[in-house]
């Protein structure tokens, strides 16, 4: 075995009375993707920005190459020869691919060499890895999946031949994740060393030499990619027996709940969104809307959730609904039956400084039972939110506490309950497990599969196709504003769905 | 209007637009960095009544200019700490320097002077004198070109030619440096600064420091150029003048020049013809003096268009994962 690229020993970390990070060692092989997995708040992050500057460890030690190394800020990790490329990234939206390459990197005060010399680097550095993008492209123009790239590059500017991800995919569609495994094999050809941080079991087994699984702060394994599974790697992670596979009976529908035909929706910068489509969805099954992000989905989603008008019809219950004026909201669309998880569950399905119980209450909080004569009655409210958070298995179930402080999981777990347990004809869910930890995937997916069985409708729109595959009875596919197709689940493939969901019909791609 | 007056009027254009000019690219470096400065006010008029009374009891204007300064650095500094170090809100701390300043000036000059809150009038070597270009007096037989270089190139206080200097300077230093980038950088998104490994405390100070000396020259020149001495309020909001034109300006230098042009011109107006006659009916003088002012208005009313400023700007910058 060579000298490991990256030493850690006895990491540890405590923010107040929380231990983020307890006495983790972890050895890295130069030129090997390493992953790092683990559910939300493991301590996944902590110990990367510890690595990486951002954070000063309370004891331990790290090693670089073998070297003893102490990483007091940015500038040091950066002169380790570490590259970190965030989630969320750090990048100058209305500068020039070029600028933000060199920002902080420059030769000297004067900006023009610095940017002659970056410009004749970065071509090489596409070359090398197969990196192109247009150095004089404002970023804010980019695709998200563009603008990873450039994260990458910048890193690979820096000299950095220790590269960090942290959830890279999470804001990627499939055809960029792919592409961006692809750049990684590339990277790890010439010799560079990779962490790859995730809680995305398949992306740890498709690109990954080693694995190593965090939980509550401390390292519960290092193994071999190759020598493991999914499912043991879940267990590892969450701490008990996991069900990956969702497990469901066939679908028994009945009559069609929602019915919508020829509905256009033009957004407010006059562009046409959806573009005629039509569907129905049919008591106790679950339809699910496959598509890249973007070509229509969210603004259908707002149609029916009564907060977008529309032209065309929506008949829900042989009932036809407004698609415009005074009637068509949110409030009234509830009383129809429409229940809706948003897409976005901390922009449109809660308000994250409001309390849990604040929360529960919205949409429904001019209910009989929340209200006394003019007031709201908040005893009433609390109760019930505690109820309900004991039902979900909501962390924890302290109905006063801010959502913002509940973990991605509990808040959807939040949200869920708040909608179905109105008892809804027809559910609306976008994205229902985004940015949501493992162990509480696996709860909401049988929270969605028991309300089909109770006979009720569901709308599922997600951009994981995994998520449609295994939850769906019927899978219809969006590609801008149309539905490019209808598949069952049993006779369609991930390569057939990608193909739909890039526009192209299977027939026209032969 | 002749030849002449339009001449005078331009004159005095140049001169009445140089306080705002300065006191624009002060706010500008700030903002550009992400530290709003509602405090330009202040600066300007503490170092007005700094610079006058020593340009007073020393007789030297070049003193009494870094008094000024030092006067208009020390509050940059207190709202650096206010709101980089101590993470504060820039508003309230701009508002505290220039409810400061107004009180402090006139009560420190009562206090030393005695003269009802203003400084004794300055002469001879305690103001800036003016800059007589070569050939200034032969040139003005010369038709069209010479009264122009007699009356508009020549005859200007040096702070004049330094404050258009500092517009090609200040583009230059904004845009083809890397002091400038990361300056920019800062105040679009300062955790791409940070993470680049290079320090967004240090670099706000600097525009902030920036910023003090621009004010500090500013409120100098009011008190040792453009007038004799200091007066009560004697900034008559020209720092909230300088806040419209840089928003007018989208945050850009020569768009600053011409914006702060635009309001000198005006002032020049108002202060030329008091009281307009348009032949129908006469323009009071009270609405030539407000049309600096309502304008202002017209153009924060939304007049100019989309003006996007800093992205990060106001908001102190916390580390996050």
């Amino acid at each position: 075995m060579s000298t490991a690229a990256i030493e850690l020993k006895g990491i540890s970390k405590a923010f107040g009375p929380v231990q983020a990070n307890k006495d983790i060692s972890i050895s890295v092989q130069p030129g090997t993707i390493h992953g790092i997995i683990g559910e939300n708040g493991a301590g996944k992050s902590t110990l990367m920005s510890i690595l990486y500057g951002f954070y000063k460890a309370d004891a331990g030690e790290i090693f670089i190459r073998g070297q003893k190394t102490s990483i007091p800020d940015s500038q040091a990790a950066i002169a380790a020869g570490i590259g970190m490329v965030f989630q969320h990234f750090k990048l100058v939206e209305n500068f020039t691919v070029l600028e933000n390459i060199i920002l902080g990197a420059e030769d000297g005060g004067f900006l023009k060499p610095s940017l002659a010399k970056a410009r004749k680097l970065l071509k090489e550095l596409a070359d090398d890895y197969g990196l192109s993008v247009d150095p004089d492209a404002k970023v804010e123009a980019l695709s998200v999946g563009y603008q990873q790239r450039i994260e990458i590059l910048k890193a690979l500017y820096r000299q950095a031949d220790i590269l960090i991800l942290d959830e890279p995919t999470g804001v990627l569609t499939p055809a960029e994740a792919d592409q961006l495994f692809r750049i990684l094999g590339r990277l790890r050809e010439e010799g560079k060393t990779i962490i790859l941080i995730t809680h995305k079991l398949r992306e740890i087994m498709d690109i990954t030499d080693t694995v190593s699984v965090m939980r509550r702060g401390e390292m519960t394994a290092t193994v071999k990619t190759a020598a493991t599974s999914p499912t043991e790697l879940a267990e590892l992670m969450v701490g008990r027996k996991v069900l990956l596979r969702v497990d469901k009976k066939p679908a028994t529908p009945g009559a069609p709940v929602l019915k919508v035909d020829n509905l256009r929706v033009v957004d407010n910068k006059g562009v046409e969104r959806v573009k005629g489509i039509s569907f129905e969805v049919r008591a106790g099954e679950i339809l699910g809307l496959a598509g890249v992000a973007g070509n229509g989905q969210s603004e259908l989603l707002e149609v029916l959730g009564g907060y977008r008008a529309a032209t065309g019809q929506i008949v829900m219950n042989n009932e036809e609904i407004d698609l415009t004026g005074a009637k068509s909201d949110g409030q009234s669309r509830r009383a129809r039956g429409i229940a809706h998880v948003p897409e976005d569950r901390q922009r449109e399905g809660l308000i994250m400084d409001f309390m849990a119980w604040e929360n529960t209450a919205f949409g429904y909080h001019k209910d009989n039972r929340y209200k006394k004569g003019v007031l709201s009655d908040n005893a009433s409210i609390r109760g019930d939110t505690e109820e309900k958070m004991e039902r979900f298995d909501v962390r924890p179930p302290n109905p006063k506490l801010s959502a913002k402080n509940f973990s991605g999981g509990n808040q959807q777990k939040i949200v869920l309950a708040r909608e179905i347990e109105r008892n809804p004809d027809l559910l609306l869910i976008g994205q229902p497990t985004r940015g949501v930890d493992i162990g509480a995937i696996e709860f909401i997916h049988q929270q969605i599969v028991a309300l089909r069985d109770q006979g009720k409708a569901i709308l599922l729109v997600s951009v994981e196709l995994d998520e449609i595959m295994s939850l769906s009875d019927r899978i219809a596919v969006m590609f801008d504003g149309h539905i490019m197709g209808e598949r069952q689940p049993d006779q369609t493939d991930e390569k057939e769905l990608g193909l739909l969901m890039a526009g192209l019909t299977p027939e026209a791609a032969e | 209007m002749d030849y002449a007056t339009l001449l005078q009027v331009l004159d005095s254009t140049f001169r009445l637009a140089t306080p705002l000019l300065l006191a624009c690219l002060a706010g500008l470096y700030s903002e550009r960095a992400g530290i709003f400065d509602i405090g330009l006010e202040g600066k300007m008029l503490a170092a007005a009544f700094l610079s006058a009374a020593v340009a007073f009891v020393t007789g030297s204007v070049w003193l009494g200019l870094l008094a000024g300064i030092a006067a208009s650095m020390l509050l940059s500094i207190i709202h650096g700490l206010a709101s980089i170090t101590f993470r504060g809100n820039q508003l309230i701390s701009g508002v505290a320097i220039n409810f400061l300043a107004s009180g402090l000036t006139v009560l420190v000059a009562q206090a030393w002077f005695a003269q009802g809150g203003r400084t004794p009038s300055l002469s001879g070597a305690g103001r800036f004198s003016p800059w007589e270009w070569p050939f200034a007096e032969a040139i003005i037989p010369v038709p069209v070109v010479g009264p122009l270089y007699n009356e508009l190139i020549s005859g200007h206080t040096a702070i004049v030619y330094l404050a258009l200097a500092m517009v090609p300077i200040s583009w230059y230093v904004l845009f083809r440096t890397r002091f400038g980038l990361r300056l920019r950088a800062v105040g679009e998104n300062p955790a791409a600064v940070d993470t680049a490994g290079v320090s967004v405390v240090g670099l706000r100070f600097a525009a902030v420091a920036i910023c003090g000396v621009l004010c500090g020259v500013a409120g100098a020149y009011l008190a040792t150029s453009l007038q004799a001495g200091f007066v009560k309020e004697m900034t008559a909001g020209r720092g909230y003048i300088a806040l419209a034109a840089l928003i007018f300006a989208k945050w850009r230098p020569w768009y600053a020049l011409y914006a702060c042009l635009l309001f000198g011109f005006l002032q020049a107006i108002a202060l030329r013809f008091q009281n307009l006659d348009l032949g129908l009916f006469t323009v009071p003088v009270e609405f030539m003096d407000a049309l600096p002012y309502i304008l202002t208005v017209v153009i924060l009313a939304g007049f100019v268009g989309k003006a996007i400023p800093p992205r990060a700007g106001g908001e102190p910058y916390v580390k996050e994962r």
